[in-house]
């Protein structure tokens, strides 16, 4: 505001945002993650409050435009939104037009002559919100597509970690499951390799394919050898819906093999903290008792998404348009 | 660039901004409590609650604001600015909440303070305790105790420099353009 009294240099301050779009985290620099994570600690406090809004968007309207099922995600969307006075519009593809025969890029080209200022898009195809941006003015936000990135979540999962352990670099994070098939993973792979913390990704050879060998990442089939002094684990849920043919012999093998079970949690430091994306299989990629254990921060990572959430919305939205 | 005060300077203010305050809100200071407004409003807020602390003898509770959120030119300025956090450890309903800002000028962001402060709940009184006012004023807002009135352009800026950000006490006017010279305050 005009009245307050910066010096110049914080005029400049390097967390400054200039993106447009928020598509994935593999272009982000380091900088920019520590912004969304600045910001987003600063939301949390809304939360909080007795009044939980406040009108920094106000007259602002962000579409929810869902393409896969999801309760959580948008859920996490509509109330961030909401908390920053946004206007939401939620856009569930079976109860639209696209069932009834409507080509993607019409439903893009319908949304944006409703003058939208943000689109939220889940897909279930690689690249649709980048595709999205060529069609219309709206700040376009990942929020899922297809095996590509998930964005916002690894974000959130990266709040979680420095809320609770005070930093971000020198960790081992261990990623376990279904690899092949999660956005959540290629999300925090790119996240954590750039924080400066070192990951190890785990699951059975048909679902962590050779080609993470050139990731930054270090790569094991054996559960033991990615928990071994790991500081956080990140439990990925078995895809089951996205498999084409069949990648493990059946459900008990797979959980006797990968299952996160309170045996194995014995190889990680103690304190380890253990995330999931959800929706949790329990029983299939984690006993209940180390998701509702005393590790597991499943739950403090649903609150932090709405704050990681609301940070996004109002760097996007919340400056002058970029244009 | 003029220089305004020097860091004797501001002791002397400051003390005297104490004072007055005692004068003016005594029936209200064994209840209220004190908010800075973020960024330079929070080190004055604190070096008030000291200053009443000695003089009244009560030490009031403190809290931050951060009114980013709340600003009426959001979408008028480049990117996003950066949001810290809203930190008022205490319920403001029903107490006098005694609000502190380094410099008054458009008093936009003094009515963004009040509508965050009304999001937390009702309080008795609202006081303003400004260190600088510097006029030009958009809305129609006063301070209750002002540290000195300073007349300006409406191009200059004011520095309120403060040693627990810039490592140094004093205040100065500068053109906008103008760089700020910290050798010429010691």
């Amino acid at each position: 505001m005009t009245g307050r009294t910066e010096p110049a240099s914080d005029m400049t301050s390097p967390g400054r945002w200039h993106r447009r779009h928020l598509l994935a985290i593999e272009p982000l620099s380091r900088e920019e993650i520590l912004t969304v994570l600045d910001v987003a600690a600063a939301m949390k406090e809304v939360s909080q409050r007795d009044v939980k809004k406040v009108p920094a968007l106000r007259g602002k309207t962000v579409v929810l435009l869902f393409f896969e099922p999801s309760t959580r995600t948008r859920t996490s969307f509509e109330i961030a939104a909401k908390r920053l006075s946004a206007d939401t519009v939620s856009f569930a593809v079976s109860t639209s037009s696209v069932s009834k025969g409507e080509t993607f890029l019409d439903t893009v080209l319908n949304l944006q002559a409703m003058a939208p200022d943000a689109i939220v898009v889940r897909h279930r195809s690689a690249g649709a919100p980048y595709f999205i941006t060529n069609y219309i003015d709206a700040c376009v936000i990942n929020a899922g597509d297809g095996s590509h990135e998930h964005p916002t979540q690894a974000l959130l999962d990266a709040m979680t970690v420095r809320e609770r352990l005070g930093r971000l670099d020198g960790l081992k994070v261990a990623i376990v499951g279904d690899i092949l098939h999660s956005r959540v993973a290629r999300s925090n792979i790119f996240l954590w390799h750039k924080v400066g913390s070192e990951v190890w990704v785990c699951g059975p050879p048909t679902l962590l394919p050779p080609v993470f060998r050139q990731w930054p990442v270090r790569v094991t089939y054996r559960l033991e050898e990615a928990l071994e002094g790991a500081d956080v684990i990140i439990v990925l849920r078995l895809q089951l819906e996205r498999h084409v043919s069949l990648r493990f012999p059946s459900i008990r093998e797979y959980f006797q093999r990968y299952g996160l079970t309170r045996e194995r949690l014995k190889y990680a430091k103690a304190g380890v903290l253990i995330m999931h994306p959800g929706p949790m299989n329990r029983g299939i990629e984690i006993e209940s008792e180390v998701a509702d254990g005393p590790d597991s921060v499943i739950l403090y990572q649903v609150s932090n998404g709405i704050a990681v959430r609301m940070a996004v919305l109002y760097l996007l939205l919340g400056g002058a348009t970029v244009p | 660039m003029r220089i305004i005060m020097t860091a004797d300077d501001m002791e002397r203010t400051l003390a005297r901004i104490a004072h007055e305050i005692v004068e003016k809100f005594n029936r209200e200071i064994a209840h209220a409590v004190m908010v800075g407004i973020r960024t330079r409003g929070l080190p004055l807020a604190q070096r008030l609650q000291a200053r009443l602390r000695d003089v009244a003898g009560v030490t009031l509770p403190l809290g931050a604001l951060d009114i980013t959120l709340y600003r009426d030119d959001l979408t008028q300025i480049g990117p996003a600015p950066l949001v810290r956090k809203t930190e008022l450890p205490f319920r403001v309903t029903d107490r006098p909440v005694f609000l502190v800002d380094d410099v008054l000028f458009t008093g936009r962001t003094i009515r963004a303070a009040l509508d965050e402060l009304i999001d937390y709940g009702r309080p008795r009184t609202v006081r303003l305790f400004v260190f600088i006012d510097r006029g030009h004023r958009e809305l129609p807002i006063q301070p209750d105790v002002v540290g000195q009135w300073v007349a300006t352009e409406l191009d200059e800026i004011v520095h309120v420099l403060l040693r627990e950000i810039d490592g140094r006490d004093g205040v100065v006017v500068t053109r906008r353009t103008e760089p700020l010279n910290f050798e010429a305050l010691v």
